[in-house]
């Protein structure tokens, strides 16, 4: 640990893995206090990030009940958000080695946070520690955060104060730097377009998971022809 | 809300995650697919963004999040850092939501 915090790239690392920790952790708040308002208990929400802990879904299920939706496509929407983490899992495997017990903590740790802050980096020692790092503040923050939004309740209204658009400020600046070529400013354009194309058509989750097809122009390989890669 | 729906889901969200991480392991993935992989955060998170800044539910919308995002993107444009931008977007949606 002491070696790794001479390395200025890693303290960078690090100090960055913990402020979105922390971003997250202020989010959670609003997690808290829309699952009170849809009806869940204070422990039903604190049980929810303990132990589903992916945001998207959680929010997904207590919007969906809140609005007056059966438990069947509450649970189908949420479900078909948390898919994502799996394909999240495919990309980290290569990068978390280690033992089973291991990699069935590093499970509960792959979300979108996680994921995008470690694959940010070019280095694998970077890359693991970001995982970590960002895994184990996001899940610390996540859960703190949840109970004190959803011990306030309904006292705050988390639009006021615009913590709808932190969620999708956090990953405008995730996303940044994950654009730093041509195949993956295309893939971005793809995904984003065809997520919006599909909203107002197909259940919710869904459009988040037909993004992925944007990840095809991965498939031409780069030493060919670089005008393939536009395609 | 049910406690069954917290848990099954809790259990759903967990095989999700286990699925990719521990059944690929440490094998090594063909070139084609590892490229695939690796554009998966650009198409997600821009897929996230679009829908969380333009939408309710199903349907599209532009309101005050638009504006915080734009300001959010310009902050991050200008390496502004992160939690520097998630106050400017929180911060720039709340104003345009309260004027407007």
């Amino acid at each position: 640990m002491k070696h790794m915090l001479r390395d200025p790239r890693m303290r960078q690392v690090i100090s960055a893995c913990i402020t979105l920790g922390f971003a997250v952790g202020v989010f959670a708040i609003s997690f808290g206090v829309s699952a009170v308002s849809a009806g869940a208990s204070v422990a039903q929400a604190c049980v929810m990030s303990l132990l589903v802990f992916t945001g998207a879904s959680q929010f997904s299920l207590v919007s969906v009940i809140g609005s007056g939706g059966t438990p069947a496509s509450a649970f189908g929407g949420a479900a078909l958000l948390a898919a994502r983490n799996g394909v999240y899992g495919l990309a980290m495997a290569p990068h978390l080695e280690g033992s089973l017990g291991k990699r069935l903590v590093a499970a509960q740790l792959t979300i979108d946070e996680s994921t995008a802050m470690a694959v940010a980096q070019d280095d694998p020692a970077h890359r693991r520690a970001a995982f970590w790092v960002t895994g184990l503040s996001v899940y610390l923050f996540w859960n703190v955060g949840t109970l004190i939004g959803a011990e306030l309740g309904t006292a705050i209204d988390p639009m006021k104060y615009g913590l709808d658009a932190a969620f999708p400020a956090a990953f405008v600046a995730i996303l940044f730097p994950v654009l730093k070529d041509r195949v993956s400013r295309w893939a971005a354009i793809t995904g984003a377009v065809v997520c919006l194309a599909l909203i107002p058509f197909v259940p919710v989750g869904i459009p988040i998971l037909a993004a992925t097809v944007g990840v095809l122009f991965g498939i031409p390989d780069p030493a060919d022809d670089a005008s393939k890669v536009a395609e | 809300m049910s406690w069954t729906l917290v848990f099954v889901l809790a259990g759903t969200a967990y095989f999700f995650k286990v699925l990719g991480l521990v059944v690929v392991g440490d094998r090594t993935l063909p070139p084609m697919l590892s490229r695939c992989l690796a554009l998966i955060p650009a198409a997600l998170l821009a897929a996230i963004v679009v829908k969380d800044t333009f939408s309710v539910g199903r349907h599209l919308v532009i309101d005050a999040r638009a504006a915080g995002v734009a300001a959010a993107a310009l902050a991050a444009w200008r390496k502004v850092p992160l939690i520097g931008v998630i106050v400017i977007g929180a911060a720039v949606t709340a104003v345009v939501r309260a004027v407007g």
